[in-house]
């Protein structure tokens, strides 16, 4: 593993030809939502540069994100990306086990310092001393900041070391922390969902390596042109949303006609994600596509936001579950009896004190 | 300060200006739209049939809600500057004497009115404090509110970089999520609902019961005494 080989060596040494290699690049610029001149500055950036070696680190997760990575659909993403990374750590994909499997950590952190990709599946949790998630006998939680601390820059994989997904929902016994609130010091880039597309992966870790710099960014860190626009703003269904076609009961017209879901639930509309674009399994379907709402898997805290199957969902606040429309109609129902009341009692109370004025007059 | 109500005899004061009273009525007509479409958009109507290139009545709904909203945001610019050019009595939506021990015991004085503790109710020439109370929160707070809430909304399918993401979309993050945000802008709608219902009531009912004229006040200006006691 010399350090001054490139992209481009790598990838000839894994008996990739010339041609595939810039049919890749032009993949890889199209994917990214780049002109076309683009792929010969990734193709030259590939064969300049030296590669970028890649850690990926396992925290409190399923691991759903690996298995989706390795299912990307282009064969030479997958195989490019995969042997790039793979080389260095992954605990799931590598060969090497135990001792020797953490010596690669040291090793790359010594050689590689500064100028390597950390890239994070799961996060840690902090409760009881990070005893909840364990790696090669320490917690999750030092082996990270041990790791981030000479990296270039972090890629949280997923919902979990993006925003702490299933393991942190209410009432987050582990106390699971999403990676960049305990690493601060270091960019971290967020690839939300659960798991994340896997296009969206590996057009992701392309981008830093070709373009030696991060993807833009939105307000909350992630990618732009993965993450800039809802799944509603891009869905297949929308024209039956803007109609007012509703699916309105599983096994009812709309559903076999393919209406929206809007009314299922469906969080197309609250779900920033490129489902509706990229699609699943080589494009295959994706969850509206199948017939079932989004249930909002790359937002934060989707676990705790309610019903999956209703639009309108209940709201927890200071340990109160309401919902606005069950509690609005049911106080403009109150109000509406209390004004009534008000307004007899208001006339009757009137009478009495005109007949009480006319009483005191006549007395007078 | 405001003037006192006056001791001698004065049987009517120039209270609401014109602009005030035009932004009234436009700003109540666009509540009105803006709860009706929203709560539609919310949960809208049954399904229609046919092709959906023949439809596009979530599309209109929309439509009416945004259009609802830049009158009422727009409207509600307006009425800033107006409290800044226009007269003590418009100010009022925007200062409340918190510090001020009488508006206190005035406000008391007014709710013992409404338990029908009191004779009779105080004459006030602008809002009396309850109804000062509830305007500066709902309508000044609440709006701003609805507005800043609306607006991030909005921003999401106005894309990033349009000038509703730059002024207002750091608030879905601030906040949560775009779930939680479109949330608490359905609670705003309902709190704005249960305000409308009480505040027509007590303007029909103090027409009636106050010593002062409430309702044609909002549409001459002129607040009108039924007697000249103080």
């Amino acid at each position: 593993m010399a350090s001054t080989e490139t992209f481009y060596e790598v990838m000839r040494r894994q008996g990739i030809s010339r041609r595939s290699f810039l049919k890749y690049c032009s993949l890889t610029a199209a994917a990214l939502g780049l002109a076309p001149s683009y792929a010969g500055r990734i193709a030259e950036a590939m064969e300049t540069k030296p590669r970028t070696p890649v850690l990926w680190l396992h925290g409190l997760e399923c691991t759903c994100c690996t298995e989706s990575f390795i299912r990307s659909a282009h064969p030479l993403v997958q195989d490019v990306v995969l042997s790039m990374i793979s080389l260095d750590y992954d605990d799931t994909l590598m060969a090497a086990a135990g001792h020797q499997a953490e010596a690669i950590l040291e090793e790359i952190r010594e050689r590689y310092r500064g100028n390597y990709i950390l890239a994070v599946e799961g996060n840690p949790p902090l409760a009881q001393d990070g005893m909840s998630c364990i790696i090669g006998g320490r917690p999750f939680l030092d082996q990270l900041q041990e790791v981030a601390a000479d990296c270039k820059a972090v890629i949280a994989w997923g919902s979990c070391a993006s925003w702490g997904c299933v393991q942190a929902a209410r009432p987050n016994p582990t106390r699971a922390t999403p990676v960049h609130e305990v690493i601060r010091d270091k960019p971290v880039i967020k690839v939300p969902g659960c798991p994340p597309i896997a296009e969206v992966m590996t057009g992701v870790i392309t981008y830093m390596l070709a373009f030696d710099r991060l993807p833009p960014l939105d307000r909350q860190g992630r990618p732009l042109m993965f993450y800039g626009q809802r799944i509603h703003d891009k869905c297949y269904r929308r024209p039956h949303f803007d109609a007012g076609q509703f699916v309105e009961s599983w096994d009812d017209e709309g559903a076999r006609k393919g209406y929206c879901l809007y009314k299922m639930g469906c969080k197309g509309p609250t779900t920033y994600n490129a489902c509706s674009t990229v699609r699943w399994n080589d494009g295959v379907s994706f969850p509206i596509q199948s017939g079932h709402g989004c249930i909002g898997c790359s937002e934060r805290d989707f676990w705790d936001k309610d019903s999956f199957y209703e639009h309108v969902t209940d709201t927890h606040v200071f340990g109160i579950e309401a919902n606005a429309d069950r509690v609005g109609l049911a106080a403009a129902g109150t109000v509406g009896a209390a004004i009534g009341a008000h307004a007899v009692a208001s006339a009757l109370h009137r009478t009495k004190q005109r007949d009480q004025a006319q009483h005191e007059e006549r007395e007078e | 300060m405001l003037p006192d109500v006056p001791t001698v005899k004065q049987t009517a004061v120039y209270v609401y200006q014109a602009p005030v009273r035009v932004w009234h009525w436009v700003n109540a007509l666009s509540i009105l739209v803006l709860a009706v479409t929203g709560y539609l958009i919310g949960a809208p109507p049954p399904t229609l049939s046919g092709e959906a290139s023949a439809h596009y009545l979530m599309g209109d709904i929309r439509f009416l809600h945004f259009a609802a909203a830049y009158v009422f945001a727009v409207g509600f610019l307006f009425r800033i500057y107006w409290a800044l050019v226009g007269n003590a009595y418009s100010r009022q939506l925007f200062s409340l004497p918190f510090w001020r021990r009488r508006f206190w015991r005035e406000l008391v004085h007014e709710l013992r009115w409404y338990a029908f503790l009191e004779r009779e109710p105080c004459k006030y020439i602008g809002h009396n404090p309850l109804a000062h109370l509830f305007m500066v929160a709902i309508i000044t707070v609440g709006g701003l509110v609805m507005i800043v809430t609306g607006f991030a909304l909005y921003a999401e399918q106005t894309g990033l970089g349009s000038w509703q993401d730059e002024l207002f979309g750091w608030v879905i993050p601030w906040v949560g999520q775009s779930q939680d945000v479109r949330m608490w802008h359905h609670w705003g709608m309902w709190v704005i609902v249960v305000f409308v219902m009480l505040h027509v009531y007590t303007a029909i009912r103090e027409d009636i019961m106050s010593r002062q004229s409430l309702i044609s006040t909002m549409i001459s200006g002129w607040r009108m005494f039924k007697d000249d006691r103080p």
